[in-house]
Order: C-alpha cells, then sequence, then structure tokens
C-alpha cells in the first residue's frame, strides 16, 4: 500500500527492524484460523443487528471476567476462546440458535473421517481458510 | 451449556459449526466476513493513526481540530468506522504522559491502530497499567521521568483513545510523509515515545 505509482517521492522506508513503520500489520493478528473466522462473524451480526456490539462487548467482559475469576494454574489466556464464548452466548440470546444445536453440529463435525476437512463438506468455507474458497494472502 | 467452548471439542470445530449454521440460516454472509479479515489483515493498521499523528505534527490548525474533536478530524482522513465512532485524543506533553488500556476487554481504535496486539489484551498489562503504571511501563522499556505525571486512560464502551506523541528533536525539516514513517503503534498507546531519527 505504500508504493503506488502515484505517491510522491519520499525516503524508502524500512518493512523490518527497529527503523521499520507501522505497517498495516505490526504482528500476526490471528493464531489460528478459526480465531479470524470468529472475529469476523461478531463483527458481521453487529453490522447486520443481530446484536449490537456493546451487547457482545458486555459479554465478553463477562466471559473474559469469569476466566480471570477462576482457571486452571498456569492456563494461558486465550483471548479469542474468551471472544468465541461471548459470540455463543450473544447469538443465542438474540434467539438465533441455541446452544444445543451449536453442540450436536459441532459433534457432528468431529466425526468426519481424517481428510474429510479439506473440502467437500458443505460450501466451500467450512475448514475456516484451509478450504480453499477463501482469499489466500497472495 | 454456558461453558461450552471450553469443553470437549475444539474452539475451531464450535466456530466452524457456528459459521455453518449462521450461514444456513443466512445470518452471515461468508464473503462479507472474508471482506472484514482481509480488511484487517492487509489494509487498516497503525500507519492510519501515523499518518493523523504526522500531519497533526506539520499543521497546528488540524491538531487544534484534532484535540477538539478526534473523530471529525481522523475522517478527514479517511478513518472511520467500527470501533473509531467515538475518538478522544490525547496530546503528550513535559508534565503529562498518557496510556490507554482496556480493563475490562480489548477495547481499542481499530481504524487508526488496526486490531489490538496481544499484549494489550494481556491481563498482566491491562491490571498492571492501572495499579502499577510507572512500574508497568518501565517494564515495557519506557522510564518516564518522575516530575511527569501519569494518566492512564481506560477505553470504555463509548469512547476510544488515540494518544498524539511528542515530535522528536532533529525533525523540524521533515514533511508529513517522513514523519508518519517514525510514528510506531506503541507510540500511539503511550507506552512508548518516538524516537528522534
Amino acid at each position: 500500500m505504500s508504493t503506488g505509482p502515484d505517491r510522491p517521492p519520499g525516503p524508502a522506508l524500512d518493512v523490518e527492524g527497529p527503523g521499520a513503520p507501522p505497517r498495516a500489520n505490526g504482528e500476526l493478528l490471528f493464531a489460528e484460523p478459526w480465531e479470524s473466522r470468529a472475529f469476523a462473524m461478531a463483527v458481521t451480526l453487529a453490522q447486520t443487528g443481530l446484536f449490537t456490539w456493546d451487547e457482545f462487548r458486555d459479554d465478553l467482559v463477562a466471559r473474559i471476567a469469569a476466566w480471570e475469576a477462576h482457571h486452571p494454574d498456569g492456563e494461558p489466556f486465550r483471548y479469542y476462546r474468551c471472544w468465541l464464548a461471548a459470540l455463543e452466548d450473544r447469538v443465542v440470546a438474540a434467539g438465533a440458535l441455541d446452544a444445543v444445536t451449536v453442540d450436536e453440529r459441532s459433534a457432528h463435525l468431529a466425526e468426519r473421517p481424517a481428510g474429510h476437512d479439506h473440502g467437500g463438506h458443505g460450501h466451500g468455507h467450512g475448514h475456516g481458510h484451509s478450504s480453499g474458497s477463501t482469499p489466500s494472502p497472495n | 451449556m454456558t461453558d461450552a467452548p471450553s469443553g470437549r471439542l475444539s474452539p475451531a470445530l464450535r466456530t466452524e459449526a457456528l459459521e455453518q449454521l449462521l450461514v444456513e440460516r443466512e445470518l452471515v454472509d461468508p464473503a462479507v466476513m472474508d471482506a472484514f479479515i482481509t480488511t484487517y489483515e492487509r489494509d487498516v493498521g497503525p500507519l492510519n493513526g501515523a499518518r493523523v499523528v504526522a500531519r497533526a505534527w506539520t499543521d497546528p490548525e488540524y491538531r487544534a481540530w484534532l484535540l477538539q474533536d478526534g473523530t471529525a478530524a481522523i475522517k478527514d482522513l479517511g478513518y472511520g468506522g467500527p470501533q473509531g465512532e467515538h475518538m478522544v485524543v490525547l496530546e503528550q506533553t513535559e508534565d503529562v504522559h498518557h496510556v490507554v488500556v482496556c480493563t475490562l476487554c480489548s477495547c481499542y481504535p481499530w481504524p487508526v491502530l488496526g486490531l489490538p496486539p496481544s499484549w494489550y489484551k494481556d491481563p498482566a498489562y491491562r491490571a498492571g497499567m492501572v495499579r502499577t503504571p510507572r512500574r508497568t511501563l518501565r517494564e515495557m522499556g519506557l522510564e518516564v521521568p518522575e516530575g511527569r505525571e501519569i494518566q492512564v486512560w481506560d477505553s470504555s464502551a463509548e469512547v476510544r483513545y488515540l494518544v498524539l506523541p511528542r515530535r522528536p528533536a532533529g525533525t523540524e525539516e521533515w514533511d508529513a510523509e517522513a514523519l508518519a514513517a517514525l510514528v510506531t503503534r506503541d507510540a500511539m498507546v503511550g507506552v512508548a515515545e518516538v524516537a528522534a531519527p
């Protein structure tokens, strides 16, 4: 994004190292593909109005507080697990799904034979980013 | 099922199940989700905030506007959207050092800084910055002089903050483009200063 032809001449920017400017990304945003799906689902549903962002935030705050209040010693904080839990809470609260349905579908997906989770299941987006139909970073 | 995602099924599976079910009910469009991910992975990041800062450093009128109405002044550069609806800009001075935290979760000004880094979401940062800000900043590599007050701003459901760092010495002749390259994300959260070139 910084090398467009109509950009005025300026100093060459480092891409890495201490002199590097803040790029679109300073670091990996998502540790695993599912995290980006959970992120985007919450943002999309807040935009389309299934719930408000503040409602989602309240559930996220509650999930984080619950983890902080009691978690096994030494268990690292996993932000997107709290995010996903909050997302489920909010989708259920909005009446779009019930928790049992999510459980059942998850269990059903878990039973797929090995190798079947890279396509053929539904709409091609079924396995996060690995199904091939989602854009790759090029 | 209040503890569902921590159960026996992996979060990846639950996420996949949730997406499938929501798509089947036409509540989410995977293409829209893909677009959000692409936007935040590629296009929206701290470089936007750096351009805001650089313009404030080089344009006194813009700086005044930014400090008075952050949302509008930032929008003027084309940056707006989710988590940037109510922006407040905090100016670092000789007397006061500002630093931003979200004590309850991870509220963060996406349109100007992108998505928050992992340390911003970490309980240690969130608690430490409230209880012992000077020590927490020192642990992050920033020594704030004893005489300088530290103000900690807790992002709320309403307001997102952007820190306007002090312009480093020796950059008097620099234009905004060159200055933007100096500005770091950490300086715009208040856990670092912009180093002199």
